[in-house]
């Protein structure tokens, strides 16, 4: 069932992403940027993925403490690698961009420091469930630490309102004006991130879960 | 009424076993001083310029220098299994916590107390021209400080690396408090006041301390009873 889930998912995200790309190959330059504008369909969606997949995180971390089922721990770690990857994007693609257009390759403005932070944050989770052996305490230990890490988020998206920046004002519900069809393909790039994210977390999710069965198995042959 | 009772021997417990070894806090000041004398290296310490920075190096002394009074928090009751003890108690892990986080509060805020006048002489700031706003920063920060740095006292308690994780997860999460602190300090250390754009800061701040207290106090029993 997982198996044809996942290729279903596959298959989605390939054909979205072929015509996605057919059709922005065919956009005309933007007046001021260029062509280097065209990342933006990359740059954002994998934003938004990755705060989306912030928000599973946060869920599945506090099912785990309300109902201590293994699951959502797995989850939380799944959906939480596949949002590092998706943040890690983000950031590089922006990073190219703003080499392109300010000249330099980073800004510490406060939206890319928050976005740095989150990143930070988030493998500090992940670096602490390497820390800790025990099953149930790393499950416990790191959905605390998951539900502080997502109290942050807010900050990085409400920073730019806060905080004078150097980050342009957002394009898409900002104030900035797109033509109606390069929304579209926007948002045809969202679907296509958050599925990827989806397939990738599942992917995820079976690995976390054959080691979970493997370290229960050796512990019964321990037991012996 | 209880619940504050029992935050209060908690916290109360804390300190005079401290002011008894005065472990921690005498290492915590030893560093802050080496710190300043590190910076002193690193910028010219007579310039307008580290003036200007200089509320960021205060944090970041205060920051290091204060993991070292936390990181002794829950690391104390390690041996004859005293942690045990105290989670076997009959109270509310919320009220544990507290306790020990006012007791930390006290220690991190007199190092902080220490060190400020040694840093206004070693550097040149003058404090007197903004000392209520910047002594209600300083314990604002010391808060957000304290609050997060003890939860995660306990959380890394147990673990392997103790001494290597507790900052490492510390530091990011107070990041945007840092970033405030730092913010505010350098402003009120050169004579300016807090107008509507800087107070922006002490409101998140202030947001901060509330979130992560209310966080930590809700959470703290996963923790340490699991």
């Amino acid at each position: 069932m997982r198996d044809k889930i996942l290729w279903i998912l596959g298959i989605a995200v390939i054909a979205i992403l072929t015509r996605d790309i057919l059709i922005m190959v065919g956009l005309p330059p933007e007046k001021s940027q260029g062509a280097v504008f065209k990342i933006i369909f990359f740059h954002v969606p994998m934003a938004i993925t990755a705060m989306a997949a912030c928000g599973v995180a946060l869920i599945a971390s506090v099912l785990f403490l309300v109902t201590k089922n293994f699951f959502y721990d797995a989850l939380a770690v799944s959906v939480t690698e596949a949002g590092l990857a998706f943040l890690a994007a983000n950031l590089i693609t922006g990073s190219i961009w703003g080499r392109n257009q300010w000249g330099i390759w980073w800004a510490w403005d406060a939206r890319l420091t928050s976005a740095l932070v989150c990143w930070i944050l988030y493998a500090s989770y992940l670096m602490l469930r390497h820390a800790i052996d025990e099953p149930t305490q790393r499950a416990t230990f790191s959905a605390v630490f998951s539900i502080f890490c997502f109290i942050d988020v807010p900050i990085v998206i409400f920073s730019i309102k806060w905080w004078r920046t150097q980050h342009p004002q957002p394009v898409f519900w900002g104030g900035g004006s797109i033509p109606s069809d390069w929304f579209a393909i926007a948002l045809w790039q969202l679907l296509a991130m958050v599925l990827l994210g989806a397939m990738l977390t599942i992917i995820r999710l079976r690995d976390e879960e054959s080691q979970r069965e493997i370290e229960s198995m050796r512990r019964i042959a321990h037991a012996f | 009424m209880e619940f504050f009772r029992q935050v209060l021997v908690i916290a109360h417990k804390d300190v005079r076993a401290e002011l008894r070894t005065k472990e921690a806090v005498n290492a915590s000041l030893a560093f802050a001083l080496v710190i300043l004398l590190l910076f002193s290296f690193a910028f010219d310490p007579e310039s307008e310029t580290t003036r200007e920075i200089s509320g960021g190096l205060l944090w970041i002394v205060f920051a290091f220098a204060g993991a070292l009074v936390l990181n002794r928090s829950f690391a104390r009751e390690l041996p004859n299994d005293c942690l045990d003890g105290l989670i076997a108690a009959p109270i509310s892990g919320a009220a544990l916590f507290l306790g020990k986080a006012l007791a930390n509060y006290a220690l991190v805020l007199s190092v902080e107390l220490v060190s400020l006048p040694v840093f206004s002489i070693f550097y040149n700031v003058h404090l007197g021209a903004q000392l209520p706003e910047l002594l209600l920063v300083l314990a604002l920060g010391a808060w957000a400080l304290t609050v997060i740095g003890t939860m995660f006292s306990a959380l890394t308690v147990n673990i392997r690396l103790r001494e290597v994780m507790l900052p490492m997860l510390t530091y990011p999460i107070l990041s945007p408090a840092l970033m405030g602190a730092m913010r505010l300090t350098s402003l009120l250390v050169v004579g300016t006041a807090i107008d509507k754009d800087t107070f922006l800061w002490l409101k998140l701040l202030i947001g901060f301390d509330v979130m992560y207290t209310a966080a930590a106090l809700m959470l703290v029993d996963f923790v340490l009873v699991g």
